[in-house]
């Protein structure tokens, strides 16, 4: 167990390795395929790889014990408030006393509960967002109805989606209307608005809210690509561009002010 | 953080082999996590708290050096009763499983720590290389020989029991 690993005889071995472990693109995996046909040691690395996974699957996955899982949460409730002071802990101690108390708690339980469940989620909706933004982006792929006309691009989206998104047109205040597409996402066909500021592309999402939307931090920034999230009229509205943030925050206020 | 909790408990025993260590540092990690988490601005929230439970876990480790901690397939040489029931075919298969199931868990708690890490994250959380690198703070070079080298010791080591 301790004798050290031989070196791999071909130096294409870590490859076999990455196709196996899906991290190869085709193209790569197309060309390590021309490669091991032809090399013996390749084609026993792979074999081994196999066995080896074979071996490693024999062991059952275990997931927390329910004991273990109800201490840590016990662990973190009590540790939320110390992990989320409240904002003038050390002026004085007045703010133990009073309503501000209960506000801290319950401003740290928020906190708790945004940490267990709902950032990981927002997360990774934003990143979807993002990669469905710059995907648009490419030659052809921004828009399925083209125009400037708030009345052509809503009825456009009668019988495609099973609600009828708001569309308002801001060519006036510097945000023009240029189209629509449909798109999918958060497991659900969105209305995807899309808007010219300048030389930038503003992509607004629109989809029905389901239940309580909580208002966490509502924006965010991934790959210089700036994102606005609000609720509006039971809808729920993401902006992604890489305008500035301000002239984002402008755009989501203009909204946000026509009923 | 919830739904990586298990993923968290995972790595966290196997890197500390022993279960009460692990449940200490994966407490730890969380509560870490929660204090940290308003700073937190990557995009991959999985491999975020997963360095953070290999950190408290070097952490105590470097505390606990020189305290031996009894190997993670110590304590379970007797399959227990779950293990035997839930395989699908005959007794005498099921229970030949379960032994091999713990010669392979006292092999890869063998590993050096940095390999047990690397092929623990890639098989039994299907993280990416990309993934690994971060949450070891590791770069993906080193991260695909160490693979490759944790692989290698374990297919030895299971040839040399004679597992198949």
């Amino acid at each position: 167990m301790t004798a050290p690993a031989p070196m791999p005889a071909c130096d294409k071995v870590l490859l076999v390795q990455a196709e196996f472990d899906g991290e190869l693109d085709a193209a790569q995996a197309a060309a390590l395929e021309a490669h091991r046909a032809e090399c013996p040691i390749c084609q026993a690395a792979q074999a081994e790889l196999r066995r080896t996974r074979a071996l490693l699957r024999t062991e059952p996955y275990e997931p927390t014990p329910g004991d273990v899982r109800a201490r840590v949460f016990a662990r973190l409730r009590q540790a939320a408030p110390e992990a989320m002071p409240p904002p003038r802990p050390r002026q004085s101690w007045a703010w133990l006393r009073g309503p501000s108390l209960g506000f801290g708690l319950g401003a740290a339980c928020a906190a708790l509960i945004a940490f267990l469940v709902l950032l990981p989620e927002r997360i990774s909706l934003v990143d979807a967002l993002v990669a469905d933004h710059i995907r648009a982006l490419q030659p052809g792929h921004l828009e399925d109805v083209v125009s400037t006309d708030q009345h052509t691009v809503k009825p456009w989206f009668d019988g495609r989606i099973d609600f009828s998104p708001p569309v308002r047109d801001f060519a006036a205040q510097g945000f023009p209307l240029k189209g629509a597409r449909l798109d999918y996402l958060d497991g659900r066909p969105v209305a995807a608005l899309v808007y010219q500021r300048a030389k930038h592309i503003i992509d607004l999402y629109v989809w029905p809210a389901a239940g309580v939307i909580p208002r966490l931090a509502n924006e965010s920034s991934i790959q210089g690509y700036n994102v606005v999230h609000w609720t509006q009229g039971g809808m729920n509205f993401w902006a992604v561009s890489d305008v500035e943030r301000s002239q984002l925050d402008d755009f989501a206020g203009l909204w946000q002010r026509t009923p | 953080m919830l739904p990586h909790l298990d993923a968290a408990y995972t790595l966290a025993r196997w890197l500390m082999r022993d279960r009460e260590a692990a449940e200490d540092v994966l407490q730890e990690a969380m509560v870490r996590a929660l204090t940290y988490f308003a700073s937190f601005k990557g995009v991959n929230p999985r491999a975020w708290l997963l360095q953070i439970v290999r950190n408290t876990a070097y952490g105590s480790l470097a505390l606990n050096r020189g305290v031996e901690t009894v190997p993670l397939a110590a304590d379970s040489d007797e399959p227990t009763a779950a293990e035997l029931v839930s395989a699908e075919d005959n007794p005498e298969t099921a229970l030949l499983r379960s032994r091999e199931s713990c010669q392979v868990r006292t092999l890869i708690a063998a590993l050096p720590l940095e390999l047990r890490e690397t092929l623990v994250l890639r098989e039994f959380e299907e993280f990416s290389y990309k993934e690994i690198a971060e949450a070891t703070q590791t770069p993906i070079g080193t991260v695909m020989s160490r693979l490759w080298r944790a692989r290698q010791l374990l297919a030895q080591a299971a040839a040399a029991e004679g597992l198949p």
